[in-house]
């Protein structure tokens, strides 16, 4: 009866948290690479957002003491729309700068969402907007290949599609340096070219659809540590 | 925005010691051999040289191509002989210029 019991909470404790980030998914090699703040290419975006941070009239930096924890909090609704935190950020710019907004996936745009993330490094993942629309996303299939999110990465994660393994979909390290890309890139760009990669036509950048699914991946990943800016293979 | 560098380089050394050291650039490493969405090519951008030198004596000598990717990255070793300085510089295409020194201190 006890070791029933022992084994009935041992399954509980493995079933209790077997989320896995993108991280854990990656070589040593690739780990070592984003543990080193020296190493890691990303923080080379966020020494030039700390500048723009401190730049402008007004600056950020002359309203906001620090962003900690913040960019677990997003995508978050903003006078009753859906935004996320490159959105929020232009928000800010154009109302409170009167300045224009930064393109999407524009080095400005990323240096400072870089630099915010990075102070959110070791906080757990806190989303609280509802996020049944992005569910709903998430589990349509799409596409000429006819798949949905849910196919691959949830039947599928941990197994490979070609040389790459398919990780869980908890988008904890964004914005990330992918090595495939060169270059820092925002969860949006991500999640266009993995409708690209089903042969779905993407949505554009800053889509409701988009923060909808970028809201959902974030909620799966409620209670895990953001570990941004992160560098993914 | 001016390129930035990180470096890694131990602040104490004791005399005679191997040492790693590592420096990340920022850069995009355009090669040359690509075309724009719209056909046109798009001009070679890269880092052509770095160097380092340690108290003014040049100890890593370095030359890039274009197969070489973004923000590279470079990592030697060298023997801490005297405190000072290890001063970093990369020069390239279209006048590129990226500097970073830091100190060691050798007992």
């Amino acid at each position: 009866m006890k070791a029933a019991f022992l084994v009935v909470l041992v399954a509980g404790l493995a079933m209790a948290d077997d989320r896995r980030s993108g991280y854990e998914f990656m070589s040593r090699e690739t780990q070592a690479m984003q543990d080193d703040d020296t190493s890691n290419p990303a923080m080379l975006w966020a020494l030039d957002g700390e500048q723009l941070w401190k730049a402008g009239k007004p600056s950020c930096a002359s309203c906001h003491a620090d962003m900690k924890g913040v960019a677990a909090r997003y995508p978050s609704v903003n006078s009753g729309r859906l935004v996320n935190l490159e959105q929020r950020i232009n928000l800010c710019r154009t109302g409170k700068q009167h300045a224009a907004p930064l393109p999407y996936e524009s080095k400005e745009l990323l240096s400072l969402s870089a630099y915010i993330a990075l102070q959110s490094r070791g906080y757990p993942i806190a989303v609280q907007a509802d996020a049944a629309a992005g569910k709903a996303l998430y589990e349509r299939r799409q596409g000429q290949l006819n798949l949905s999110c849910a196919q691959c990465h949830d039947q599928y994660a941990g197994k490979r599609l070609g040389g790459s393994t398919i990780p869980q979909a908890h988008p904890t390290g964004y914005p990330e340096y992918r090595l495939e890309w060169q270059t820092l890139g925002s969860l949006e760009r991500r999640l266009r070219n993995c409708l690209i990669g089903i042969r779905a036509e993407p949505y554009p950048y800053g889509a409701p659809e988009l923060v909808e699914l970028e809201l959902y991946l974030m909620s799966r990943a409620r209670g895990m540590k953001m570990d941004a800016p992160g560098v993914r293979p | 925005m001016a390129a930035h560098a990180l470096l890694r380089v131990p602040q104490r050394a004791r005399r005679g010691e191997v040492i790693e050291i590592r420096a990340l650039v920022s850069h995009i490493m355009e090669t040359g051999f690509r075309h724009s969405q719209y056909g046109a090519s798009i001009a070679r951008d890269i880092i052509t040289n770095f160097r380092c030198t340690y108290n003014g004596t040049e100890i890593f000598r370095a030359r890039f191509y274009p197969a070489i990717s973004a923000n590279p990255f470079i990592s030697f070793t060298t023997v801490a002989t005297e405190s000072g300085t290890l001063r970093f510089e990369w020069t390239g295409d279209n006048d590129f210029t990226a500097s970073e020194s830091a100190a060691i201190s050798v007992e």
